[in-house]
């Protein structure tokens, strides 16, 4: 059972108070470019997915609490949760350092473009 | 190198000698430096490639490597159905053409593999849930295929344990039912086709972690092991819920989460039920084992896991749902708990076929329903690694499809949502 807490109401409850979205941060290419996208971005947005053994992003909804949608980051082996941030928000940047592969390669291009 | 047949008379003969003399069904090599295909993975779908390679297209200088024990993974950590009963065409396809070969694949290997075509049932417990299964029944049998609707006076009588009150909160509609379908030994499908590859001189090489593929441009050379480089210009990748992980090392990101799925059997008790009963509405489906025990499988976790091990929430849920289904069980203990890592595609259906890599294939993304399907996915995958373009039950199935948006829903047809 995992225990998870809510950046938004900071509200704590097991894992079935709150409902997994798959995925953090997948941003919808259709939103700024609608008519320049490729089938290949589509396929990104919709299917492809990041799929780690070890540190994860995801989006989780305060069901029964606050109802507010949030993000987790999660290791897929140990089931620890390093942290829990705003849907609008980036992980810690102790968090993003612990990312590797795919992850470790989008935060970066985030970082870039914030700069 | 042909392995003495099991049978009556050298079970017979072994007997006399407290079973002392058995040979080993199979043999571990070392990696040799070059081989002409290499399977990773040594499930049920692995092994039935490596099986069919060198049986249908004579390919017999091949390995398959397996980071544990063979059969440790899914193959040997699902509930055992088999059935073809889904709602499109590709999928009647190759899960009708896996529950035909496991009809014949105890003869056919030389070894048990226990299959029981007990009859399988769907039950249907809302409206909705019987017009989706009559849509499915008449898909079905424009397929050829021997399924039926039946009433719930006749469920009664197939599985008279069921609960029938038609006052309760689910009641008992009807289901959909496929006498062929059944269940087999999980375990001993897995032992049967290494056995029966072995014999054919491929080398099945366990505690072998691939860690890295090598390529030149976009050829692949060979894999990097935990038991050195093994050179090899074709690597059909079969690592159902790790397939992520190796793909990722070939630069190939997969349209797959990696989801836990548990199941339990319970204390073994007397025949109570001689059939396979899957409740979608509420999430369920049990059957008995020929030792007594009862299997019980439910839906995944809700997140990414690589764990093998799964939340109570899920397991309770199951539980709830059969204990309404079949009261009988409510106070049975439960034995057995334990979690596989299923690869889940955005449609349910199965990638099996050539990458954007030459010389790299992947056959993944069972999901929560592979086992049924393994004589046929490593008939094709074979077939598709050998001729390098996919076998014609294979093409619906390739990767583009998410591409393309072809895709193969059966979401709604699979025995329990996910």
């Amino acid at each position: 059972m995992l225990l998870v807490t809510c950046p938004v109401c900071h509200a704590s409850g097991d894992e079935t108070d709150f409902h997994f979205g798959g995925q953090a941060h997948v941003a919808r290419p259709a939103t700024s470019n609608p008519e320049g996208i490729s089938d290949e971005q589509q396929r990104e947005y919709l299917f492809t997915r990041i799929n780690p053994k070890g540190l994860h992003f995801e989006r989780v909804r305060c069901d029964r609490g606050c109802g507010k949608w949030f993000h987790a980051a999660r290791d897929t082996m140990t089931m620890e949760f390093k942290a829990f941030y705003g849907i609008t928000e980036l992980p810690p940047d102790h968090v993003i350092k612990q990312a590797k592969g795919a992850w470790a390669e989008y935060f970066t291009m985030r970082m870039k473009k914030q700069k | 190198m042909l392995k003495p047949r099991y049978s009556i008379f050298s079970l017979a003969r072994n007997a006399m000698n407290y079973h002392k003399d058995w040979e080993r069904a199979w043999r571990s090599p070392s990696p040799k430096a070059e081989y002409d295909a290499v399977i990773v993975g040594a499930g049920g779908h692995g092994l039935a490639t490596a099986y069919y390679l060198a049986k249908n297209h004579k390919m017999t200088n091949i390995a398959v490597v397996e980071k544990g024990w063979l059969g440790g993974g899914n193959t040997g950590r699902n509930t055992t159905i088999i059935r073809s009963n889904y709602l499109q065409d590709p999928s009647i396809a190759i899960y009708e053409l896996a529950r035909t070969l496991y009809e014949g694949l105890s003869q056919e290997l030389n070894y048990n593999v226990m299959f029981s075509p007990r009859g399988v049932l769907m039950l249907c417990q809302t409206q909705h849930e019987l017009r989706a299964f009559q849509r499915t029944a008449h898909a079905n049998r424009l397929a050829g295929l021997d399924c039926r609707m039946i009433t719930p006076a006749e469920v009664k009588e197939i599985v008279p344990i069921i609960n029938d009150d038609p006052n309760c909160r689910y009641p008992i509609l009807g289901a959909y039912y496929q006498p062929r379908g059944g269940t087999g030994r999980h375990d001993a499908v897995a032992w049967g086709y290494a056995r029966g590859a072995d014999d054919m001189g491929v080398d099945i090489i366990q505690n072998c972690e691939v860690t890295g593929i090598q390529r030149d441009g976009n050829q692949v050379m060979g894999l990097e092991t935990s038991r050195g480089v093994i050179k090899t210009k074709k690597v059909g990748v079969v690592t159902a819920g790790n397939v992520s992980t190796v793909m990722d090392m070939a630069g190939v990101r997969m349209p797959i989460e990696s989801l836990c799925l548990q199941a339990l059997v319970s204390e073994p008790i007397k025949p109570v039920i001689d059939c396979v009963v899957m409740a979608n509405t509420v999430h369920g489906y049990m059957s008995q084992s020929d030792k007594g025990e009862l299997v019980i499988g439910g839906g995944t976790d809700p997140y990414n896991n690589y764990s093998q091990r799964g939340s109570f929430a899920s397991l309770e849920h199951t539980i709830t749902a059969l204990i309404e289904t079949f009261p009988i069980i409510s106070r049975l203990r439960m034995l057995r708990h334990w979690g596989g890592i299923v690869d889940m595609t955005g449609d349910r259906s199965p990638i099996i076929g050539k990458t954007p890599v030459d010389g790299l294939y992947v056959n993944c993304g069972w999901g929560t329903g592979g086992f049924k399907a393994i004589p046929g996915s490593g008939w094709v995958f074979a077939d598709t690694l050998a001729n390098d373009r996919p076998h014609k039950i294979a093409e619906a199935f390739s990767m583009e499809r998410f591409t393309e948006g072809r895709f193969i829903d059966e979401s709604v047809a699979a025995a329990v949502a996910h």
